[in-house]
């Protein structure tokens, strides 16, 4: 069923899918947080659903990286500790306040969408076909998150300020989602994934009229940042993975 | 006793989408293919949303129909492609939903956006004198919308 690959190619697969996976868990389970404490009960069940199916694409991946590593997704997810995980630090941080949550989102939504476009063009089948799937459920998210951005952007001073607040942290840790892994260049040369450069440039190409469009203002970054890699993590992902994983330690060999 | 593949068939039309216990997985274009071999049965099934907490459910109801039949060795196998689209729900299948009180998902030919601004009839009383609330719902199946006519809310099958 699963197509043979080379070891190189493989494990450098797998290493890619690990990063996407957890980058969609730990920010399905921040967005959680908001479950029950919503500004209104609308945007509580509209916020709910896009945690649970970030969830969902994040099981597909992991799905997809047992094919390669036999690992079982449940000990990856609840028996790793934070050292070891390889989301990005944008969607770990804190849920902040809505307009932050409702951007953080945004900013994912329209990597993912570039990303899912370049991931359904590529040589893996089992990995194209997913990313396709996974495509048809992410249209709902991007419209519904932008529309926050535009609500919010053009709403009152308030809202504008709280927004650009928001943009002014998030905007150097969403590069971050562009950052090389070591066996990327791996995928690239097989034809499984294109070169980060080029997603991050086709991601910016989108977002940034967009957020200009919403009178946002993308902060100036005086100094070139050094490239964060996904081994480095805040200590938000620590006492988020506490709560997260705390039922599961508590007896390893319970039945779910 | 020889199981036939239509027997399959017939034994999943009874099995039911747990979330909406009116319309079949087979009605729901969830079941892709069934094949009988001398070792067993083996059903090919897609899952509609990725995140639907029923689909385990649905994959261990297909197996115990099946197993029901008196088959021993069964195989639910899982494939992504091609994707799963409301566009793959039968007509008696949206004529069942609408009963229940879901409006059926929009007719699409694979791009879901041409169906963002078209009107959808309360399935209710019919009039498309209706408005979207939110394009999430109580499932990640479903939206809300409301009619003006009945001054009530409905639910509609999220075009996918």
């Amino acid at each position: 069923m699963t197509a043979t690959l080379d070891p190189v190619v493989a494990a450098a697969l797998a290493e890619r899918l690990l990063a996407m996976a957890d980058d969609e868990l730990i920010l399905a389970h921040r967005n959680s947080e908001w479950t029950g404490h919503s500004p209104i009960l609308e945007e509580d069940i509209a916020f709910s659903n896009i945690a649970l199916d970030e969830m969902g694409h994040a099981a597909i991946w992991y799905g997809l990286r047992e094919q390669l590593t036999n690992e079982d997704p449940d000990r990856l997810v609840f028996f790793r500790d934070a050292g070891d995980y390889r989301n990005v630090q944008m969607v770990e941080l804190p849920k902040g306040d809505w307009a932050f949550s409702m951007l953080r989102q945004y900013l994912f939504d329209a990597a993912e969408r570039v990303s899912l476009a370049h991931l359904t063009a590529g040589s893996y089948r089992p990995l194209a076909e997913a990313a396709a799937k996974i495509q048809t459920e992410e249209i709902y998210h991007l419209r519904h998150t932008g529309l926050w951005l535009r609500r919010l952007g053009l709403g009152t001073e308030e809202s504008h300020g709280r927004m650009q607040a928001a943009l002014d942290v998030l905007w150097p840790y969403a590069r971050q989602l562009f950052v090389r892994l070591p066996g990327d260049e791996v995928l690239f040369d097989n034809g499984i994934f294109s070169d980060m450069a080029l997603l991050q440039r086709e991601w910016e190409d989108a977002v940034r009229p967009y957020l200009a469009e919403c009178e946002l203002t993308i902060p100036e970054e005086a100094l070139p940042r050094r490239d964060i890699p996904r081994t480095e993590h805040t200590e938000s992902l620590m006492a988020l993975l506490a709560e997260m994983q705390a039922v599961a330690r508590t007896d390893p060999m319970a039945k779910w | 006793m020889t199981i036939l593949e239509a027997d399959i068939w017939r034994a999943l039309q009874s099995v039911m989408d747990p979330e909406i216990p009116v319309i079949s997985v087979v009605e729901m274009g969830i079941v892709r293919e069934v094949e009988v071999t001398p070792e067993g049965v083996t059903v090919t099934m897609t899952p509609t949303f990725s995140g639907c907490p029923a689909l385990d459910v649905m994959r261990r109801d297909i197996e115990s129909a099946v197993r029901g039949l008196g088959v021993e060795s069964v195989t639910v196998r899982t494939v992504l492609n091609p994707a799963w689209s409301t566009e793959r729900i039968s007509d008696p299948g949206r004529e069942k939903l609408r009963r229940f009180g879901l409006a059926p998902p929009p007719r699409h030919d694979g791009d879901v956006t041409v169906t963002f601004f078209e009107p959808v009839a309360c399935p209710r009383c019919g009039s498309t004198n209706t408005s979207l609330r939110n394009a999430f719902g109580p499932t990640l199946c479903r939206m809300i919308w409301y009619c003006n006519e009945c001054q009530d809310a409905f639910e509609q099958f999220k075009a996918l």
